[in-house]
């Protein structure tokens, strides 16, 4: 395998390999996944980096069945406790689902069905999986909800969705995810449609319920700035495949592809005043005719020779974690400390 | 709940209060000419129009003709019931109306009462007993149709949207466009012919209405045929949008949600899917029930069922206008009270309208 990086301690719980997705469309084939390793230790917070359309959210659809396999050609493995997800028939993933393995999503306005008290849908999540009367249910769903820091949820289980605000849905959607006490938690953009000072609560919350349960949790996001708060592992995704993985220290103080360049110029940091915000140039790729050879390389100001020809393997070439680029380690520490001393200089 | 309740209730009886207004002022101020020198026959002396116009009320102003046909509509007319509609049949001060045999006098029922519509222009008989006897056949018709409709049409909905571009899929769409494209009358005289003539129980499913009270068997027989016609064109047009709005459901995250704490298909489809993508069959269900009071004209028609819809062609055929007025205040009953029946039951079913 192709993924040789290590974290340091502790087995997989979920481990990735060679995962492609690729839907059949009358365009053409859309590879929304690629070729993609990774895995999540206990414990860990595991942070998936990339713009819309990088394959994050397919990724981890997968991984819970919730792609079709009638519409979607998978490859590959996704190994979850020894058990490979991908083979594993409806039935038993469906076990699976809501109980070890976990997921909350973007839009807490849109998660929660509409008609039915949120009290009443989290009682229904308790109950599929265990053999339960509805009042031990329900009362697993009040303290749940009371740990996720609902307040008065003994009253609030009666509210329907409308009546919660969207950092309350979230919480509640936690408290969902977490009834079963899961293995892994996928937290896909869980932030993105809240409030700033919700975001941060809820990223707090996430933190502390990782370390109090001791689950690894997938985090999802285009948002660099909240891998930076929480994730011990980033992997840096563009057009279905991993670009860049590693510990977040060394993604972020010793980049090495030139696309986790781009992303982290185009946001700004709050202590360094006055730098410039270099956006990349271009767009995305059409998925269905992903570029040849690496798929940046039309936007990538370092392109030569082999870069439109090849796919770089996803490696480590002496940097230190596993990228795919073809520039040498020596070239890209040249050129990343150039590029940092060119943003600060241009901003003096 | 309950302020919903009466705060919608007080609007039906405004809604019904301004049809009667705009009722009254279509077919009494609007058309023009006088009623009465058609109802007088063909060579009307000025005594006998005259005649005719009082008798009908038609000399007095407009508010005060409206203001009648109000106290008439809520307060019921046995008092100024005619004569002969009353049971003792007393057919005394002849000079007061142009005929002096009806039907009422023989079966000695009256036509009067609550609500009061007035006289029928042509069978001189109270509309309001007309509308009595034809009310109870439409409404045979409609709740046997739209029962078969429904279950047809949201079935039909639910196994096409599930089984997406395959060919039960292709299959019910193809009954669908069936369903819409074919005309109620060659559907009703093929279902008519086929099984009045061509098959042999030809006898216990004919035409005609058979009353319930008398022969329930031959009122359900009599009236098969045409609740099945009647509800293959609706059910088509339900099973299209159920499906239509079961797709866009099933695509929402709330069932991605669903999915993902585990619930098996069958539950997500049926519990999350389906409760939100009825809500709108709802509404289209409240107001196709009420318009088909008085709108089955069609299917009346073929089934020769003495109902509202027939009543309706009838009266504006002949410019009965009380007549008609009486349909039109029946149906706008009908629409205004399931209007309510619905937002109830909307409101009942979608949380989010309750607190608004």
């Amino acid at each position: 395998m192709s993924n040789a990086y290590a974290s340091p301690r502790g087995e997989p719980l979920l481990d990735v390999r060679d995962l492609k997705v690729h839907f059949p469309t009358p365009d053409g084939v859309v590879k929304a996944v690629d070729g993609l390793s990774f895995s999540v230790r206990r414990g860990e917070t595991f942070g998936i980096v990339g713009e819309s359309g990088s394959g994050k959210s397919v990724t981890c659809l997968t991984a819970l069945g919730l792609i079709n396999r009638k519409s979607a050609h998978i490859e590959g493995e996704v190994l979850f406790k020894g058990r490979d997800l991908l083979t594993l028939p409806q039935d038993e993933l469906r076990k699976v689902r809501g109980k070890e393995l976990a997921m909350i999503f973007q839009d807490p306005f849109a998660c929660l069905h509409p008609m039915y008290r949120v009290g009443d849908q989290l009682v229904e999540a308790v109950q599929i999986h265990d053999d339960m009367s509805k009042k031990a249910a329900r009362e697993r769903v009040v303290e749940m909800l009371s740990a996720v820091g609902i307040p008065r949820p003994r009253e609030r289980v009666r509210d329907y969705p409308h009546q919660y605000s969207g950092g309350m849905r979230q919480r509640a959607m936690i408290a969902m995810a977490l009834l079963h006490n899961p293995d892994v938690l996928i937290a896909d953009e869980p932030t993105t449609a809240l409030d700033v000072t919700v975001q941060a609560q809820i990223l707090e919350l996430i933190e502390r319920i990782k370390g109090e349960f001791q689950i690894g949790v997938i985090l999802i996001t285009h948002d660099l700035g909240v891998v930076a708060d929480v994730a011990q592992t980033v992997m840096v995704m563009y057009a279905g495949r991993a670009m860049e993985l590693g510990g977040r220290n060394e993604v972020f103080e010793r980049p090495l592809h030139p696309y986790t360049w781009g992303l982290l110029e185009s946001i700004p940091r709050v202590m360094s005043k006055g730098e410039l915000l270099l956006p990349i140039e271009g767009s995305p790729p059409s998925l269905i005719n992903v570029p040849a050879g690496c798929p940046f390389h039309p936007r990538c100001p370092h392109r030569f020779g082999p870069c439109d020809e090849e796919r770089p393997a996803f490696k480590d070439r002496g940097g230190g974690h596993p990228e795919a680029c073809h520039l040498t380690a020596e070239d890209k520490r040249k050129l990343w400390v150039e590029r940092e001393a060119g943003r600060t200089k241009v901003a003096v | 709940m309950g302020r919903y309740v009466i705060r919608r209730l007080l609007w039906t009886v405004l809604v019904v209060l301004l049809v009667t207004l705009l009722t009254f002022v279509v077919f009494y101020v609007m058309p023009p000419g006088n009623p009465a020198i058609r109802f007088a026959g063909k060579q009307p002396t000025p005594e006998l129009i005259a005649q005719v116009e009082k008798q009908f009320g038609l000399d007095r102003s407009l508010p005060e003709q409206y203001a009648h046909f109000l106290r008439r509509l809520f307060l019921g007319d046995g008092t100024e019931c005619p004569l002969y509609l009353r049971p003792a049949c007393a057919i005394e001060p002849v000079e007061e109306f142009v005929v002096l045999e009806t039907p009422g006098c023989a079966t000695g029922v009256s036509g009067c009462g609550w609500p009061g519509l007035g006289m029928s222009f042509d069978s001189r008989t109270a509309v309001r007993q007309e509308l009595i006897e034809r009310t109870p056949r439409t409404l045979s018709l409609i709740v046997g149709a739209a029962v078969i409709w429904l279950l047809l049409g949201v079935s039909i909905g639910v196994l096409s949207a599930l089984k997406r571009r395959t060919i039960w899929d292709r299959l019910a769409m193809g009954f669908a466009l069936f369903g819409i494209s074919a005309p109620v009358f060659w559907l009703g005289l093929v279902a008519l012919w086929i099984f009045t003539v061509k098959l042999p129980f030809a006898e216990s499913m004919g035409t005609g209405y058979v009353e319930f009270g008398t022969d329930p068997v031959g009122w359900f027989t009599h009236l098969i045929l045409p609740w099945t016609v009647l509800a293959l064109l609706y059910a088509a047009f339900y099973a299209r949008m159920t499906r239509g709005n079961l797709i866009d459901t099933m695509g929402e995250d709330y069932i991605r949600t669903a999915r993902a704490k585990g619930l098996p298909e069958r539950r997500v489809i049926f519990k999350h899917g389906l409760r939100a993508s009825l809500t709108p069959i709802v509404t289209m269900f409240g107001l196709d029930v009420a318009l088909l009071v008085g709108g089955a004209v069609i299917t009346e028609t073929v089934f020769n069922i003495q109902g509202l819809g027939n009543y309706a062609v009838q009266s504006a055929v002949s410019a009965d206008l009380p007549a008609m007025t009486g349909v039109v205040v029946i149906v706008a009953f009908a629409v205004a009270f399931m209007n309510l029946v619905v937002d109830i039951v909307y409101a009942y079913l979608d949380p989010r309208v309750r607190y608004s």
